[in-house]
């Protein structure tokens, strides 16, 4: 049995101008112990709201339906009070801007003994024992004293450090992690994914990776799972659907991406046009309008997600055809 | 202690040359128990930066947060005050100029911001935000012509007549920067200064963004200095390539030598952290070049800025500032006294 396993998750905010707007429709993944799975997608594909809902943390107006069961228990139907045993403590988050997820009125040592204290029920000494040993093991230079600063004081890097501290404190089997560099630098961002890849490899903890960069995910996942106007599109291994994407906004999101090995002085190649927004798709395949392969059937009917090669593609055009595209990269 | 960049190209195509350039804040002293009355203390925010920017070529300036790239590109119109050094606008002196020249100036050089929707005004329509410049800089166009260039310049990047009467915030965030661009290009100026114009977009829409200002380019021969922290982006769009770090100039020459050949440890770090979409590349590659964060600009390292946290350092790197010079082949200009010495 998978450590988490989601099935048709579902999240649809309620509007009191206009109809409902889902956010999230059929998202299905297991993610086993252990394993890294990546979830990539556009802003407004869905990928952030598919794990707020895991944790309980939707808006008010929002509903979620389907399930998600971690550990054999349905996440979706626990009250607050045992969601509260396993969110914190046994399935932890960071968020992609640590500057608005600390509580700037708090020293880092306040917000990390509380998390303790409350799942631990430790005492306030052995708290800070521990939160200390926790920014030592994120490689933040002179914990003991930097654990009595406000979160101002350290620079964006540290406070995803600190952030990923506090994220460990009670050992999770999950680590959720929302875009956890997008706010940082390149060179701060590639110590922070090895941070990661060294958590998940010498404590196994599983992570989940919300990101919208390719190249983040090529250095930490296993699995991953692209979005699309809230639905998943293609979810395969990494190195199969790096090596071979199967649908063609996957292939379109890796040809848009600018390398370093690009041939010099080739223009980008783009995806044209603009996502759809949410609750706007139409009944066809949400992707159709911008797709270079779409047929009519496309726009008249949506892709159903089917197996292939070990993996699993949503698109009426049949993927040998679309393999064809795949990018070619420089050794 | 100089880090002038050897002499200073000045061929007849020269746009833009900055020269020295040092752009230094006064903050109150003492940190998180500062106040206002508390003695000054400076941010050197930039420092005897040397550059130039020729007809129709793209300057890529690349470094990371903090480094001075965004301050230094406000500091080029105005934006942000010249504590010394020059910038000629070609070839006259724009510093201390005449009401004038700055007018000028300020026609001919425009700027594309980071964030696309903060940068316009919420309660104008995009007609009116991509007239303003033509009206401050060209009075007197009528009413008739007016509408007739903004919707051409609209259509140009990709938008239309429909969109004329909406608002800001109708619109997509790489919508708003194609208004954006529109804006920076209605009064026709000859150098576009791009502060991270693409960082806030998705990868799908950050392309067709970086394709539509290389095509403008090219069209209107247009030069563009173009501020990024992404070095792939860079790479994708200039010519010449600028690697800022702390305030300073590490390394300034073509793109092919700077990404093909990178000299100075600080552009070898950097290129070496950017992550490539290949799990075979990614899962196999180097641990860490780069160990620590930017030191603070209140208080730079003697000497070499970028000693603290290079993987060459030696003594001699504390001693004296090196000077951003040509020292080996490639002929880019690089500050570091360990590159050319055998």
């Amino acid at each position: 049995m998978a450590l988490l396993e989601v099935s048709k998750l579902g999240v649809r905010f309620a509007r009191h101008d206009g109809g409902p707007v889902d956010a999230v429709q059929d998202v299905s993944f297991a993610l086993e112990s252990g394993r890294t799975l990546g979830i990539v997608g556009e802003s407004g594909s869905g990928k952030s709201q598919t794990v707020m809902a895991l944790l309980g943390l939707i808006a008010p107006n929002g509903t979620v339906t389907g399930e998600a069961s971690y550990r054999g228990e349905n996440l979706l139907h626990m009250r607050t009070r045992e969601l509260n045993r396993i969110r914190g403590e046994r399935i932890a988050m960071i968020f992609q801007d640590p500057m608005t997820s600390l509580n700037p009125f708090l020293t880092i040592e306040r917000q990390m003994t509380e998390t303790l204290q409350l799942h631990r029920q430790m005492s306030r000494r052995a708290a800070r024992m521990r939160a200390i040993e926790a920014l030592e093991s994120v490689r933040i230079p002179d914990a003991a004293r930097r654990i009595g600063m406000y979160p101002h004081e350290f620079s964006g890097g540290m406070r995803q450090r600190v952030m990923i501290a506090m994220a460990l404190l009670c050992e999770p089997d999950i680590l959720i992690a929302d875009e956890p560099t997008t706010a940082l630098d390149v060179t701060v961002q590639a110590q922070i994914i090895e941070l990661l890849r060294e958590l998940n490899r010498e404590r196994g903890t599983a992570i989940i990776l919300i990101t919208h960069d390719m190249g983040v995910v090529a250095g930490l996942c296993d699995d991953v799972m692209v979005m699309y106007a809230g639905r998943t599109v293609e979810q395969a291994s990494a190195r199969a659907l790096f090596a071979a994407p199967r649908h063609p906004y996957t292939v379109g999101l890796l040809n848009a991406l600018p390398r370093l090995t690009d041939a010099s002085d080739a223009p980008l190649r783009t995806i044209p046009g603009n996502p759809p927004l949410p609750g706007m798709a139409g009944a066809g395949c949400a992707f159709a309008p911008r797709c270079a392969y779409a047929l009519d059937l496309c726009r008249r009917e949506r892709p159903i997600l089917k197996e292939f090669e070990g993996g699993v593609r949503a698109c009426h055009k049949p993927a040998s055809e679309i393999a064809g595209l795949r990018v070619e990269v420089q050794a | 202690m100089t880090i002038s960049t050897s002499a200073p190209l000045r061929s007849d195509d020269t746009l833009l040359s900055v020269d020295d350039l040092t752009v230094h804040f006064s903050v109150p002293h003492g940190g998180r128990r500062a106040l206002p009355w508390s003695p000054k203390a400076t941010v050197r925010a930039v420092e005897r930066v040397s550059f130039d920017v020729r007809r129709g070529e793209t300057v890529g300036l690349v470094g990371e947060s903090g480094c001075g790239k965004s301050t230094l590109a406000r500091a080029l119109i105005g934006l942000a005050p010249v504590t010394s050094g020059s910038i000629r606008w070609r070839g006259a002196q724009t510093v201390q100029g005449a009401r004038r020249d700055v007018a000028q100036l300020r026609r001919d050089v425009q700027m594309i911001f980071q964030d696309p929707l903060a940068s316009l005004d919420p309660r104008m329509t995009i007609e009116q935000i991509v007239a303003e410049p033509l009206r401050t800089h060209r009075s007197g166009i009528g009413r008739a012509d007016l509408r007739a260039r903004v919707l051409a310049m609209l259509e140009r990047v990709g938008l239309n007549a429909y969109h004329l009467q909406r608002y800001p915030h109708e619109f997509s965030g790489g919508q708003c920067q194609r208004v954006g661009i529109a804006r920076a290009l209605i009064a026709e100026p000859q150098l576009v200064i791009c502060d991270e114009p693409v960082s806030a977009l998705d990868v799908s829409i950050q392309a067709q963004i970086v394709n539509l200002l290389r095509d403008l380019q090219r069209e209107l021969s247009l030069s563009l200095l173009f501020v990024a922290h992404d070095l792939a982006v860079v790479k994708a769009i200039s010519h010449r390539v600028l690697v800022m770090y702390l305030g300073r100039v590490m390394e300034f020459g073509a793109k092919q030598a700077v990404y093909g050949e990178p000299q100075h440890p600080y552009t070898r770090a950097l290129l070496a952290a950017v992550p490539t979409p290949d799990p075979a590349i990614e899962r196999t590659r180097e641990p860490v070049l780069l160990r620590g964060e930017l030191p603070s600009p209140l208080d730079p390292p003697s000497g070499c800025v970028f000693r603290t946290r290079c993987p060459q350092a030696v003594d001699a790197c504390a001693g004296e500032v090196p000077e951003a010079v040509v020292r080996a082949q490639p002929a880019s200009r690089v500050a570091c006294i360990r590159v050319g010495v055998s």
